[in-house]
């Protein structure tokens, strides 16, 4: 390699420090790659349905290494006394994991917490977490004939990837809910948890 | 001080994905059979525990003879598990599993089990964070084994 290099080469992987990471990613670059992921995938099916899965499934794979890593880092925050970060915590409860998407996931991957998380009035076992404007939506307008397609559909692949990597299993779809007096359609992301979901919660108490 | 150890990392469908004697005593032929044999029966006092508490380090969950289990679970319920021998029939009362790292251990270094069990968890999580690496699959990579042996001769 040309010219003096200061940084320290890890032979492997596994030496690396697992460390706070970049906070800030370009977002043209990330929009970029995102818009490539929705066109690489439109070329490989044929109805919205299997497009959505795609994207969906192709978020899954982020959201349960996001569980993982994310629950390490917060118990590695330095300052924060020593006896407290020595035990891991881990969420075992429903609320507790739906607040931890909702802030903790949310704060790192699009550097704010979601707008709200509310819990579903007709079925107990609903809750959605609302944005006004998804990030991986903001440069992408879906034409009149995809009908109700949403790209969300990566988002809420993530969070089900966390939910099911968590414990939680649960079916997670992104809607656009038409909100009046504003042009952009509000985004929610709708979370139904699994039946043995439920009976754990209320088993625990 | 010699100990007879044995760790396996037990993914959520109970198959090990990763296993290794670690001990420093000599290894009798059926001592691994039977190692693994107590880690898996173990499972299923895991699988209650690790329900009723969000910490992630479970001790002493099992015992048999001399021989002691401890448990660590992560946040993906993956299990590790330190071996020891335990009986019990239980009935699945939930089928989530998670992850687990188990060590079948005859010391009673609480301590060194525990700062062994977080440095593996973090091998784990940069094994995971590959993105080529489908989550539940067996862990193959050399490097791994030879960080986790030397991570055992350090703590345990």
């Amino acid at each position: 390699m040309i010219g003096a290099s200061k940084i320290k080469q890890y032979s492997n992987v596994l030496e690396k420090p697992l460390s706070k990471g970049k906070q800030e990613v370009s977002l043209s670059a990330f929009a970029f790659l995102f818009s490539e992921l929705v066109q690489y995938n439109q070329t490989q099916v044929d109805n919205i349905a299997e497009l959505e899965r795609r994207l969906e499934d192709a978020g899954y794979a982020v959201g349960a290494r996001c569980l993982e890593l994310l629950c390490h880092r917060e118990k590695c925050v330095m300052f924060m006394p020593f006896w407290l970060s020595q035990g891991n915590r881990r969420e075992t409860r429903l609320l507790g994991i739906l607040s931890f998407v909702h802030s903790t996931v949310w704060k790192v991957l699009f550097g704010k917490v979601a707008d709200s998380l509310e819990k579903g009035t007709e079925h107990e076992d609903e809750y959605m977490i609302s944005e006004k404007e998804l990030l991986v939506n903001r440069f992408i307008s879906i034409p009149k004939d995809m009908g109700t397609f949403n790209c969300g559909a990566f988002v809420a692949g993530i969070v089900r990837g966390v939910l099911d990597s968590a414990g939680f299993p649960a079916v997670v779809t992104a809607h656009f809910v038409p909100m009046e007096g504003q042009q952009r359609p509000r985004t929610t992301i709708l979370i139904k948890f699994a039946e043995e979901v439920l009976r754990r919660e209320a088993r625990l108490g | 001080m010699a100990t007879t150890a044995s760790f396996i990392i037990v993914s959520r469908n109970d198959i090990p994905i990763y296993e290794a004697e670690v001990g420093s005593a000599t290894k009798r032929e059926d001592a691994a059979q039977l190692h693994q044999f107590v880690l898996h029966a173990a499972l299923d006092i895991v699988q209650d525990l690790a329900w009723t508490t969000s910490a992630m380090f479970l001790k002493n969950i099992d015992r048999f003879n001399d021989l002691v289990v401890s448990v660590y679970v992560t946040a993906d319920k993956s299990v590790r598990c330190i071996t020891l021998k335990a009986f019990s029939i239980r009935y699945f009362l939930d089928i989530f599993k998670h992850t687990r790292l188990m060590l079948l251990h005859d010391s009673r270094n609480d301590d060194g089990i525990k700062s062994f069990f977080q440095e593996v968890h973090e091998l784990y999580i940069k094994v995971l964070l590959n993105p080529l690496y489908l989550p539940g699959a067996r862990i193959a990579s050399s490097h791994f084994d030879t960080k986790v042996r030397a991570l055992a001769r350090k703590y345990l």
